[in-house]
């Protein structure tokens, strides 16, 4: 009897270590650039399918559709003055990382370095740093795009046979609090966001990012708030056209 | 060597082949490298298009459909009560509707009897949507000829970590609920990524008689073991014909508008603010730049209707009054 449970143990340790051998590595990226299991980089234009009259044009003070907010939220959204944020010079505050992807705009990617992807917005002339590997993030005042981890993550790959695609994990925190909806539906300082970026080829050979967005902010929100937001590869730069943040 | 040592060698001998054959058998029954696994009950975690997927979009928005101008005329010829007709009352919605409307996901899937490999995921019904079979045993699909269905034929492979179907022969049906129209030589793709315990589709409608490029969605949903989702037994939809408006079935009138007699044409704009041009939708509604053409626009004072705050248990405009209630 103790035999048969040797054999089984050993049957079970075979399946662990065959399960370990297809799992994803987890070792640091020593350069992220050169490991990309997807190119994200170009010049990409938000294709506006959904939300859109909450995104291409400013919805009226106290349209709170679609987002779960809670009572505080309201309140604040309630007493929001596009008029106040313009004194105060905060145009930006509907720009933040949480919101920003959701902004009509066009995104420039590129590898700053070896380990660092900048996405950056024509709308509101905006840029995020996407930080791969380990190193200790600066930890200056909150920023509208906050401090961003990013690491791929791959599908498990088999024995001799390499995984094939791929995509980019990222985490941001340390967020200057702002609007998630320019009509100041608001989060907060401790909102984090984390994001999934895919990348596929419809029939017709166009690219697509797929991003998979979730905000949580306890005090601003009853549950996380989540997204999903397509964007089109386009040829060059061609329409890329800077703009400066608007508060209206 | 002792007869204990003996014993167990011999015991193992006779276990590591059954053991082989277990691991294989394992390995049949898992996903391959690469691939995930889609069964299970998938909540809606969608937090867009709210008033879309629920009580439904305004009768003549289009905002944001890549409609050309047969695809908005067909359009603005919908009357609700078309829904009524004998040929309308059981007229689901094609695939497309999984990323359109509210409910979570069902996924179960099929084996071969005997080979155990993958024959298909099926996606449960909803109401108004059939189910959706995904064929992975790479049968081809029929002749363009053949009949067609509302939840039409699909197919699907895997592209790395990323589950890709194709659905053709779906009937003629609408893409937004106020029925901006799909035609039945409308081809649909998807694509599925999973993240932990996150499913993401994007889902694209490519149709040439009424869009002039791709309608493009995608739409997200969590994983909920325990999770009622409230769908029926998923396994098919439920329809039961009934003449809801009597005088479209006694005196066999086809509800409809003439073309420039759609009585909501202007209601986007009344209550929103939106210019009429781009409430017709049309592809470039869809870029950024369209922004430029709305530099006119002041947004209303106010929200008066769907504002999101119900949830809240607390005062809300909701019902166009103006009056919190």
């Amino acid at each position: 009897m103790k035999s048969a449970f040797a054999a089984l143990l050993i049957c079970l340790l075979m399946i662990v270590t065959v399960g370990a051998q297809g799992r994803a590595s987890q070792a640091p990226l020593v350069a992220a650039r050169a490991d990309a299991p997807i190119d994200l980089t170009g010049y990409w234009v938000s294709v506006v399918t959904q939300d859109w009259r909450w995104r291409m044009v400013t919805p009226a003070k106290g349209d709170y559709a679609s987002i779960p907010i809670t009572l505080a939220a309201k309140k604040a959204g309630d007493s929001w003055d596009p008029a106040r944020d313009e004194a105060a010079g905060e145009q930006c505050k509907s720009y933040g990382a949480p919101a920003l992807m959701a902004v009509p705009t066009r995104l420039r990617i590129t590898w700053q370095d070896a380990n660092t992807l900048t996405v950056e917005t024509d709308a509101g002339t905006q840029t995020r740093i996407l930080n791969f590997g380990d190193k200790k993030l600066p930890r200056g005042a909150p920023s509208w795009q906050g401090d961003s981890v990013a690491h791929w993550e791959r599908p498990r790959a088999g024995r001799g046979v390499a995984s094939k695609g791929g995509s980019l994990k990222v985490v941001t925190s340390h967020l200057r609090p702002g609007y998630l909806r320019k009509n100041g539906v608001p989060y907060s300082g401790d909102a984090v966001l984390t994001e999934y970026w895919d990348v596929s080829a419809d029939p017709n050979g166009d690219q697509w990012i797929t991003l998979t967005s979730t905000v949580r902010d306890d005090k601003n929100l009853r549950e996380p708030w989540v997204t999903a937001l397509d964007f089109k590869k386009e040829r060059d730069g061609a329409k890329w056209d800077p703009t400066p943040c608007s508060s209206r | 060597m002792t007869s204990r040592d003996s014993a167990v060698i011999h015991c193992l001998g006779a276990f590591v082949p059954r053991c082989v054959v277990f691991i294989v058998v394992l390995m049949v029954s898992v996903p391959a490298f690469g691939q995930f696994d889609l069964t299970g009950k998938w909540a809606s975690r969608s937090s867009q298009d709210a008033m879309e997927r629920g009580p439904g979009p305004d009768p003549v928005d289009y905002l944001g459909l890549p409609l050309n101008d047969e695809g908005r005329a067909r359009a603005l010829s919908y009357n609700y009560s078309m829904l009524s007709l004998p040929d309308g009352q059981c007229g689901y919605h094609t695939p497309f509707y999984i990323v359109l409307g509210p409910f979570g996901l069902h996924v179960w899937n099929e084996f071969d009897a005997v080979t155990g490999k993958l024959v298909a995921w099926k996606i449960g019904a909803w109401v108004d949507r059939d189910v959706t079979t995904i064929w992975m045993d790479g049968r081809p699909h029929p002749s363009p000829n053949a009949p067609r269905t509302y939840g039409g034929f699909t197919t699907g492979r895997w592209d790395g970590s990323t589950l890709v179907t194709t659905t053709t022969h779906m009937k003629a049906s609408q893409i937004r609920r106020n029925g901006a129209p799909v035609s039945d030589q409308a081809t649909m793709t998807m694509y599925v990524f999973r993240h932990g315990d996150l499913l993401t589709i994007r889902a694209v409608m490519d149709d040439p008689v009424y869009f002039s490029e791709p309608l493009v969605r995608s739409r997200v949903w969590a994983l909920d073991p325990d999770g009622n989702l409230n769908l029926g037994n998923g396994v098919a939809s439920p329809c039961e014909p009934i003449a809801e408006l009597p005088v479209a079935d006694a005196a066999a009138i086809v509800p409809h508008y003439l073309p420039g007699q759609n009585p909501f044409i202007n209601e986007l704009t009344q209550r929103h603010n939106i210019p009429a041009e781009a409430v017709l939708g049309g592809a470039e509604t869809m870029y950024p730049e369209y922004r430029k053409k709305l530099t006119d626009y002041v947004p209303p004072a106010i929200c008066k209707r769907y504002c999101g705050c119900g949830g809240l248990g607390v005062p809300c405009i909701e019902d166009g009054s103006g009056v919190a209630k």
